[in-house]
């Protein structure tokens, strides 16, 4: 359903110009879910806005039922509008502060429904039940600060539903939400993937979040503009590729402490991640990579390959077949 | 028995605000040993930042102590913490307990280099000797993974966050202090960045001998870090306990809540739960045990009474009534 093709994306900063997308192929279809991961600068945040046409990619092209996204009819435009909606990391941002819940609901509802005022709060109803902001007459006339964090992000998940779209992109969108409500929003978009199968990005830098969310789908990793590693689920966490995923689960802090306090740790060669505006050589992530050979990594681009289960974009995975153990780990207790 | 260096005792704090008074602190009772870190974990509004505040005494003005005492122990004395004139807290402030802040960027001076923050911090305290400041700065900064003169002629935007961090700890330690208190201190970092700064606290905290306390919403870093940890709700502690026996074994239905609503990587693919219903308004607390209202376990009794902190085992401690009938979930199972 969705489509990027070579997809790259450049910003001026500071008098220069920075590759925040470099790059980027992936094909997300019809109920699919791929979760986007990567740590804050990797470009996943950009990716998802030119996924909703929200910014316009510098090369390359994002095709919405095999169409480019910019030169859609009208009709087909206005389809891609309502299909692919977007729910932002911070509920606090996102909803119009002198709006109640009911009208910031009832907006797109004209715009696409133009239904009678009577259709329109029933559907109002109907769309609060379905987030659970239950009794919904509770909850109509609340304006956003009378509103948790939580029940925030629920409108917003309501907003995005409300012209039935078929693909959502959620970008951290559970990332602001405290623990025990954390989960329940989580569940929410879960469950509605089963009801009404839509497909969803799902961006993220906590990949156990993303093996929760989409354990059935796909995870791609990005570094720094470029994805390093893309395939199912379960072969990216279980089973690793690039040196860069390796690094992440092996970093990542877990909540049992017999698990994190043994699991093998990974050794980078500099802790430093570096800048946009000074992108090293070669594979970008070569300086801190334990695996990096001198005259290779750091002089040739790397292009995803097959590896096992996934594409990764290593040059010591892809020659090796597999990426091989390193014999430096060591546990830190 | 092991030494404490704070005890807090009875502890109440309460913030006057323009809906009435919120009560963020409600008797608490908690001590941090010598040699010791020790997590406070629990959602926003759950009093762990006031009572991290509390121990340095950095309330905001709106905030007020209607009882309760902060102790210090020093050279086999007490001190009062909130008793302290001015002079003798901003010592106390620093050369005995530190805090790390989450915002590294908001709690350094921005107009100034590095090397004049430690500079004036060392000379705020009484330290003249310039060389003397220079070679522990260099030797924290070292510690810390950092190239000390690249670091120390910078100002605080030119460095990454994480680096930022990494400055904010060694100005922490540069006057030694026994105990140094961190709130969040992994929280908004990437996840390289975050395990860069656990292994350094780790290590720091060997090398130099001070007890530690932080603050978390996050349990991973708890089971990671600590040695005890406490679960905070509504302004109370509602579980403390070695990290095994709250992961483990935890026995207040709150605890077992948080531990059901986290994912992880390695272990099974569990469902998740989380809490139902929404954390307390802390000026309308409900009656008896404020979880009541959330929990699975609740009876009559518990929209009754409020539990006191019940004796599990040594040191396992929970404010459940109904402790011994409380399960964690399934955690620990490595697939």
């Amino acid at each position: 359903m969705i489509i990027l093709e070579h997809v790259s994306r450049l910003f001026r900063s500071h008098g220069q110009l920075i590759r925040a997308v470099d790059d980027v192929s992936l094909e997300i279809g019809e109920g699919q879910v791929m979760s986007l991961v990567g740590e804050s600068g990797s470009g996943k945040t950009t990716t998802g806005k030119m996924i909703a046409g929200l910014v316009t990619p510098s090369s390359g092209r994002v095709l919405f039922e095999g169409r480019d996204i910019r030169m859609l009819e009208r009709d087909t435009r206005e389809r891609y509008r309502r299909a692919v909606q977007i729910i932002h990391q911070d509920p606090y941002a996102c909803l119009n502060p002198v709006r109640t819940v009911g009208d910031t609901l009832a907006a797109p509802l004209r715009l696409y429904g133009g239904a009678d005022r009577r259709s329109r709060n029933a559907r109002i109803g109907e769309l609060l039940e379905r987030v659970e902001l239950t009794p919904a007459a509770a909850f109509v006339d609340k304006f956003p600060h009378q509103l948790s964090g939580g029940q925030r992000q629920r409108v917003a998940v309501a907003r995005a539903l409300s012209v039935q779209p078929k693909f959502l992109v959620a970008d951290e969108a559970v990332s602001m939400i405290d623990v025990s409500l954390r989960i329940s929003l989580l569940n929410l978009l879960l469950k509605l993937r089963w009801e009404t199968g839509v497909a969803f990005l799902f961006i993220t830098h906590d990949l156990a979040l993303a093996r929760h969310f989409g354990w059935d789908g796909r995870i791609a990793v990005m570094y720094v503009g470029r994805i390093v590693e893309v395939g199912p689920t379960r072969a990216v966490i279980e089973d690793a590729q690039h040196p860069y995923t390796r690094a992440l689960l092996a970093a990542v802090p877990e909540a049992d402490p017999r698990i994190t306090r043994t699991k093998s740790r990974l050794r980078l060669r500099s802790q430093d991640p570096p800048s946009l505006l000074h992108l090293p050589p070669g594979c970008a992530f070569h300086p801190r990579c334990p695996w990096a050979e001198s005259g290779l990594c750091d002089v040739i681009r790397p292009e995803l390959t097959l590896v096992r289960d996934q594409e990764v974009a290593c040059h010591v995975a892809a020659r090796e077949g597999a990426l091989p153990d390193l014999t430096t780990v060591g546990s830190s207790q | 028995m092991t030494e404490s260096l704070v005890s807090i005792r009875d502890l109440s704090i309460a913030y006057r605000g323009r809906g009435g008074t919120a009560q963020a602190l409600r008797e608490v009772n908690l001590d941090l040993y010598r040699d010791e870190t020790l997590g406070l974990i629990g959602e926003s509004g759950s009093g762990k930042t006031t009572l991290a505040l509390a121990i340095l005494r950095m309330l905001p003005p709106a905030a007020h102590v209607p009882q309760g005492q902060i102790l210090y122990h020093q050279d086999g004395r007490a001190v009062d913490v909130l008793s302290l004139d001015a002079e003798r807290l901003r010592r106390y402030r620093g050369e005995q307990v530190a805090m790390v802040f989450q915002s590294a960027l908001s709690s350094l001076n921005p107009v100034l280099r590095i090397w004049d923050q430690f500079l004036d911090t060392a000379r705020a305290h009484g330290e003249t000797d310039q060389a003397k400041i220079r070679a522990r700065t260099r030797d924290l900064l070292s510690h810390l993974q950092l190239e000390p003169e690249r670091v120390l002629s910078a100002f605080p935007h030119e460095l990454s966050g994480g680096m930022r961090q990494r400055v904010m700890l060694a100005l922490a330690l540069l006057l030694r202090p026994r105990v140094v208190v961190l709130d969040e201190p992994t929280t908004a970092l990437d996840i390289l960045t975050q395990r860069t700064i656990i292994d350094l606290l780790r290590s720091l905290r060997q090398e130099f001998g001070f007890s530690m306390m932080f603050i978390s919403h996050d349990l991973s870093l708890a089971a990671e870090l600590a040695d005890r940890v406490a679960t905070m709700y509504a302004g109370r502690i509602v579980e403390i306990g070695r990290t095994d026996e709250l992961f483990y074994e935890p026995r207040h239905p709150y605890t077992v809540g948080l531990l059901q609503a986290v994912p992880t990587i390695h272990g099974d693919h569990r469902t998740l739960q989380s809490i139902p219903g929404s954390p307390p308004d802390l000026q309308r607390l409900p009656p008896g045990c404020p979880f009541h209202p959330r929990c699975p376990y609740a009876r009559p009794a518990c929209a009754e009474a409020e539990p006191d902190l019940l004796r599990i085992s040594d040191g396992h401690r929970s404010a459940c009534f109904f402790w011994d009938e409380v399960r964690g979930p399934d955690v620990g199972k490595i697939a």
